[in-house]
Parts: C-alpha cells; structure tokens; sequence
C-alpha cells in the first residue's frame, strides 16, 4: 500500500517547468533518498507532498488524500507527513521544549501540561532533555535541527520529509543529526530525503532517487546504484558530490 | 531684551488646557490609527487584489498629500460635499486617525514581510491553519519590530496636531498663539511651548524604551 502516490505529477513556476509529469508511489517504511543537480526539482518534489507547493498537473496522493481536495484535507496531509527544513525554522522565541510543544497544543488541541510531557520524552529522544529551557539562539546548528526534528515528530505523521537537513551544518555537526534520522529510520517511520550525504544514502536508504530536469532519471536500491555503472550523468553527478 | 519670565506661571492653566487637548487628540487618533493601521496593513500584505488594491490607494493617497491639506478637506469641504458638518476637534481626530493609519499601515506591512518565510512554512507544516501562523508565529515576531518604527510615528502625529491650528482646535500650539495675540510675549510663550512639547515627546519616546527593553527584539 502506498502512503505517497505521485500520479503524471507537474509543477510550474511561470513558464519554469520544475516537475515533468513525474511517477513515483512511495510505501511504508521506505527510506527514500533523493538526490540530484541544483534545480533538478528534487525540493520541490518534497514540497508538493505537504502542498507548500501546490502541483500544477496531475495528482498527489498522501494516505489516500489528494493535495488537490481543499484546504481542511491539505492540513490533514500536513498533520500525516512532518518536515525538517535545511535552515531549521524554529520559533525563536519559544523554548526548545515549547517548540516541540507547539504542533500538538496548537494543531492537535492538547493540553499545555500534555503537550510538554509528550516533548520533553521527544528531546530525550534525540538527546537534547538538558537543553529543554534553552532558546533556538542558545543551541548549535546541530541541536537545533535536532529539535526540529523533535517539534515535527511531536504531531505523531506518518511520514517525515528531510530538504537538505544537515546542507546548513558543519561538518562536525552533520553527524549527531543524521544519528538521530538513522534511528528514525531504524524505527520504521517512511522517509523521504534531500542530502548530498551519500554515505546516509547508501547505509540508511533503502531506496535511491536521482532526479534531473524535473524527471526520476534513476530509481532503485542505493548499493547497487551507487556500485553499477547505471547512468553515465549520475556517475558524473556522484564525482561531483565526493 | 525685556524677559518677564513670570507670564509663563501667569498662563500656566490656559497652557496645561492646550496640552490636555493635544495629548487627547493624540491618544484618539493614535489608538484609531493603530487599528485602521492594522487592518490596512493586513490588508496590503495578505489580502487578495482587491483588498490589497483598496489599502493601496488608500495610503497613498494619504501619504501623498499634506495633512493640514487633509483636514481642512474634512472640515471645510466635506460639508459642502457631502452636507457632513464635524466640530473641529472630531475634524482633528479623524485627521490623526486617517493620516496615523496610513503610515502604520507601512509599518505593519514591513514588520510581517521582515519575518523569515521559513518560519511561516514551518508553522504551515505542522498542520496550522493560516489565521494561527500569524497569531502564535509571525504576530508576536512582527511585533516587536514594530514598536521603533511605531515610536517614530507617535511623535510624529504628537507633533502633527499643532497643525490643527488651521481650523481652531484650542490645542497647545493654537492656545500659544491666542495669549501670544494678547501680550506678545513670544520668547517666554513659545518657549514653555516647545519645552512642553518636548515633555510630551520624551514621556512617550521614554514610555517604548521601556516596552522595547522588556520586549527582546528576535
């Protein structure tokens, strides 16, 4: 059964065709990582799925509700698929614990009280309890994304999409927040990933995108893409990314 | 020079009346202003082309002409035009109101854009609709941007009502004049006046300190 069904998919920004009547139906626990040249279309693909880009052709399904079926059912969707952005986007004046708070007090009716609980067992998760009161300004890079993590986790979807979501972190940084998504991942919860991180790509994903020109150009198992001599412009790509 | 600093203590009450009447204008037409401001601001930054066309025109029109222009509209052409006949002191509000709202329609409309989109989309992916991005998220950022540029505007409108002189609003600026007429004693007369004005200025430039630092800037 697939969560995300991507039917003749196209997006237009103006005249720019960003997505060309893409197919793609993505199932449950899948780890699927998409890579792909700067302007290929692999963010805004990320980006239909929760209709902070709305598709322009075709249709998109998530958990059986089309992005198409008017704002109530769009806010469904978005309550179903979590996202972690590249930039982090907490709220900056709001605790670590409050921010993770936020989705389920706001969204989901809980309680204050409730609502802190259920985030602070979520920054434990991600290794973060001891930074609760602090702010988003008071945190690394690192930290932060992982409690963006956390806040997109605390409204309990199904999916969890990634755009570029250690592209802003140090090296040194990378590491903590793509732990914390192995053990996602690990856990079984269906991802979807933009990185350039191609050893996450090769040991977490279980299945490999390469987009170009708003089109999949390859679809399949990451080892052996990245081990076959498949296509000539993704070879290319690859020795670009290393 | 013949000085006779005495006159001031002398027209002292008539002095405090015209200050009390300025600081009313002020008030009314700040708190109205602040409210149009808001809702044209609105208006321009997340309405569709029709409310964000008519906030348009109206702050431009606005802006675009003087407000001693504006009143005398409102007190002598607007009954000719309209047979709507307002008593100065309503004519000065609504000046204040009008012309405040215009420029705090601008003021409203940058803070909102100044606020990262990320954060709004952020919100948007959580499942929130619209309306609670911009009450829990993008308001209370936006909002403390505004209080500088809000402070700026406040001075400027305080300072805006000595115009009302034009239609005989007994403010403070016209209440100088009037006892000025009578005694001529203009060094001592404007210079409590200025000195008042400049009490009023600061109390209120000292009042947004004080939000400002118990408010931290993001």
């Amino acid at each position: 059964m697939s969560i995300i069904e991507f039917k003749n998919v196209s997006k237009h920004f103006g005249e720019l065709k960003v997505l060309d009547e893409v197919d793609l139906n993505i199932d449950k626990g899948e780890v699927v990582v998409l890579i792909g040249p700067s302007g290929s279309g692999k963010s805004t693909l990320l980006r239909c799925i929760n209709g902070l880009e709305m598709i322009t052709g075709g249709d998109l399904l998530v958990d059986e509700i089309s992005v198409l079926a008017g704002y109530a059912k769009l806010r469904e969707i978005r309550q179903e698929a979590g996202m972690v952005f590249q930039q982090f986007n907490l709220f900056p004046q709001l605790t670590a614990l409050d921010n993770v708070a936020f989705g389920p007090k706001h969204v989901r009716g809980q309680s204050t009280r409730e609502a802190r609980t259920q985030a602070l067992a979520l920054l434990d998760k991600v290794g973060l309890k001891d930074r609760a009161d602090h702010f988003p300004s008071e945190l690394s890079g690192g930290q932060q994304q992982r409690v963006a993590i956390a806040r997109a986790l605390a409204v309990k979807p199904k999916v969890m999409l990634f755009d570029e979501p250690t592209s802003a972190l140090d090296p040194e940084l990378k590491q903590e927040v793509l732990n914390v998504m192995r053990n996602l991942a690990e856990e079984g919860m269906t991802m979807v990933v933009v990185t350039h991180e191609m050893s996450f790509a090769r040991h977490v994903g279980s299945r490999l995108i390469f987009m170009e020109n708003g089109k999949i150009a390859v679809d399949g198992h990451p080892q052996e893409i990245l081990s076959g001599d498949s296509n000539p412009r993704l070879k290319d790509f690859l020795r670009h990314v290393h | 020079m013949n000085t006779d600093w005495s006159v001031i203590a002398t027209f002292m009450p008539q002095l405090l009346n015209g200050a009390k009447m300025t600081l009313f204008i002020t008030l009314v037409g700040l708190s109205g202003g602040m409210v149009v401001g808001a809702i044209a601001g609105l208006m321009r930054t997340y309405g569709n082309w029709l409310l964000n066309y008519t906030a348009m025109v109206y702050i431009e029109v606005i802006r675009g002409t003087p407000i001693v222009v504006q009143v005398m509209f409102l007190y002598f052409a607007l009954p000719v035009l309209a047979s709507i006949r307002i008593d100065p002191l309503t004519a000065a509000m609504i000046a204040i109101i009008v012309n405040a709202g215009a420029y705090i329609a601008e003021i409203v409309r940058g803070s909102l854009q100044s606020i990262s989109r990320g954060l709004a989309e952020a919100g948007l992916a959580l499942g929130l609709p619209r309306w609670k991005v911009l009450v829990h998220i993008v308001g209370p950022l936006a909002f403390r941007r505004l209080i500088p540029p809000l402070g700026n505007q406040f001075i400027i409108s305080l300072k805006d009502t000595s115009l009302f002189i034009v239609i005989g609003v007994s403010e403070l600026t016209r209440t100088g004049q009037e006892i000025m007429a009578a005694n001529f004693r203009a060094v001592e007369i404007w210079s409590a006046i200025a000195v008042m004005y400049l009490i009023m200025t600061g109390s209120l430039t000292l009042m947004l300190r004080f939000i400002e630092r118990r408010m931290k800037i993001l």
